[in-house]
């Protein structure tokens, strides 16, 4: 192996190795702490009872049809907050007026408790995947809304000038200067609204009990089956990382340059 | 040697006129004159050098003239078009860094021949072509974020050369440049200049690249910037920056220099007096 292709390995694997190190040192760190008894065992299942939980909670809880489920409801409102997000920032950027009149309002949408708006929306789609969804859309919306109304607005003046000069039509400014210019403030409202909308999703399946993970994780808490939770929360995290991956890929693909 | 014409007198013959243009911006500190009753007229292939210390309205004038600034005083006019937008003759070089991040070196040159609609190949190849003229070959595929600050320059002036814009605009196009650099250039770019026939209007605060440049140059006063002098510029063509080492030059660079400091240290003062206030 020549030193160039053994550094290439080392740098793409490194940190994934450090990250996941780092993992098995904390939960090996856990399982000491609980077997020495300095952290209390009825609250904090040992990490090896975890393990021991996932093929039970595999077998018994119809964890796949659950995970598609979550992975579903998640991407719905995903895919909302991301489409009609944008699409309303785009409008509002359009319309200064309206801008004005409404960013205070997003901006405070984006930092209230939406999820205890939760009574509302059962009464509103029942108790059904859709007010998982919209719980979901309603979180993760502003944070899209504002951030591409930012990119849009900070997109810097020379750029739009050099498309000016060059007598582009105004849906060529857009498309062709604006949106990818405001690209990477985008991407960065998609990620934080998704955060919402998952946090969201899980929540309210949790709060309605009704599907998917969050419902097995309520379910499981209520038979006091503390490694089943915690397996089942991984699958959570899973959900959240196949997200956060397909988000890179997309924004690597839309923007080559980062 | 140095002959100095007199203020404001014009040809007709002009293929770029500017005529009495005034500008006034309303700032905090009251209604500001930027541009004030400036005109020049600049000859079809002719490289016109306007120089003027720092916030004297070049940048203004620069705008005016590629119509990109709406309401101000006085006419632009092109071939005898009056200017009232970005006229399609006329391609510009901006002072900011104006590449596009998110396109490839190739793909921002291609950037002017894609609106017009030419085809792929035929646009790359184009584009390639420039990309040489600028001594950027091998770096086609390389994003903006790859290159240093005057490689990044330089794929704004290729792409601009690309359009083949028959007048030339150019604010400050070498400021973020080292003194070589910025020579070797100037260099590139009067060769392009000269094969094509470009008519150039290059806006500058640096003496020498005026001086190695021009036909002419246009000096500006500080605040509100009017035309303080034109100066003609008599050195043989082809010029190459090695002229910056004869006599004649350094005879010019003195001369322009007498007239600039006036205008820079009165800048100067004034921003002193403006702290203070
Ligand atoms: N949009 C604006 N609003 C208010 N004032 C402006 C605006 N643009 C420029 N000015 C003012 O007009 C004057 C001339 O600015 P300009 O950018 O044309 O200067 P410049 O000669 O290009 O300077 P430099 O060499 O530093 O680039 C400055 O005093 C500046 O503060
Ligand atoms: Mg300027």
């Amino acid at each position: 192996m020549s030193a160039a292709v053994q550094h290439r390995l080392i740098e793409r694997w490194l940190p994934a190795l450090l990250g996941f190190g780092t993992l098995i040192v904390f939960l090996v760190a856990v399982e000491v702490l609980i077997r020495v008894g300095l952290i209390n065992r009825y609250i904090v299942p040992l990490p090896t009872q975890i393990a021991a939980a996932f093929g039970r909670v595999v077998v018994d809880e119809d964890i796949v049809g659950r995970f598609r489920l979550t992975f579903i409801e998640s991407f719905a409102a995903g895919a909302m907050i991301t489409i009609i997000g944008v699409l309303v920032g785009m409008l509002l950027y359009r319309f200064p007026l309206w801008r004005r009149a409404t960013e205070t309002w997003v901006a405070a949408l984006a930092s209230a408790p939406t999820v205890l708006m939760y009574p509302l929306f059962l009464v509103i789609f029942g108790r059904s995947a859709w007010t998982i969804i919209m719980m979901g859309f309603v979180a993760g919306f502003p944070p899209v809304v504002l951030k591409t109304i930012e990119g849009l607005v900070t997109t810097r003046s020379v750029l739009v000038n050099v498309g000016r000069s060059l007598n582009l039509s105004s849906v060529q400014l857009f498309t062709k200067i604006l949106f990818p210019a405001a690209l990477p403030t985008i991407f960065t409202g998609v990620r934080l609204g998704l955060i919402f909308t998952l946090i969201n999703v899980v929540g309210v399946e949790f709060l309605i009990n009704f599907g998917g993970l969050g419902q097995l994780i309520n379910d499981l808490a209520e038979r006091y089956d503390l490694p089943g939770t915690y397996a089942a929360i991984f699958f959570v995290i899973l959900v959240s990382i196949l997200f956060f991956i397909a988000i890179e890929k997309a924004e690597r693909w839309l923007r080559p340059a980062g | 040697m140095s002959q100095v014409a007199s203020v404001g007198a014009q040809g007709s013959d002009g293929i770029l006129v500017v005529d009495d243009i005034v500008k006034r911006f309303e700032t905090a500190e009251g209604p500001l004159t930027a541009v004030d009753h400036v005109s020049l007229s600049v000859k079809p292939g002719e490289f016109l050098a306007v120089i003027g210390p720092s916030g004297c309205g070049k940048s203004t004038l620069f705008n005016i003239v590629g119509g990109l600034v709406d309401s101000y005083e006085g006419t632009v006019t092109v071939a005898g078009d009056r200017v009232r937008g970005p006229h399609p003759a006329i391609g510009m070089v901006f002072q900011e860094e104006s590449t596009f991040p998110w396109r490839s070196v190739i793909d921002n040159v291609a950037f002017p021949l894609e609106i017009t609609g030419m085809r792929k190949t035929e646009r790359l190849e184009r584009a390639s072509h420039f990309i040489s003229l600028v001594g950027l070959d091998g770096f086609e595929r390389r994003y903006p974020a790859e290159l240093s600050g005057g490689m990044r320059q330089r794929v704004s002036i290729a792409r601009t050369l690309a359009s083949e814009p028959k007048i030339l605009l150019m604010d400050e196009p070498f400021a973020a440049l080292d003194e070589q650099t910025r020579l070797l250039l100037g260099d590139k770019v009067l060769q392009i200049q000269q094969e094509l026939q470009q008519t150039t209007l290059l806006i500058t605060h640096n003496i020498t690249e005026a001086v190695q440049l021009a036909d002419r140059i246009l000096v500006m006063t500080y605040r509100p910037g009017r035309v303080k002098r034109i100066v003609d510029i008599d050195l043989p063509r082809p010029r190459s920056s090695e002229i910056v080492s004869s006599e004649a030059f350094g005879h010019y660079v003195a001369q322009i220099w007498g007239d600039l400091r006036e205008e820079a240290s009165r800048g100067m003062r004034d921003e002193e007096t403006r702290r203070k206030a």
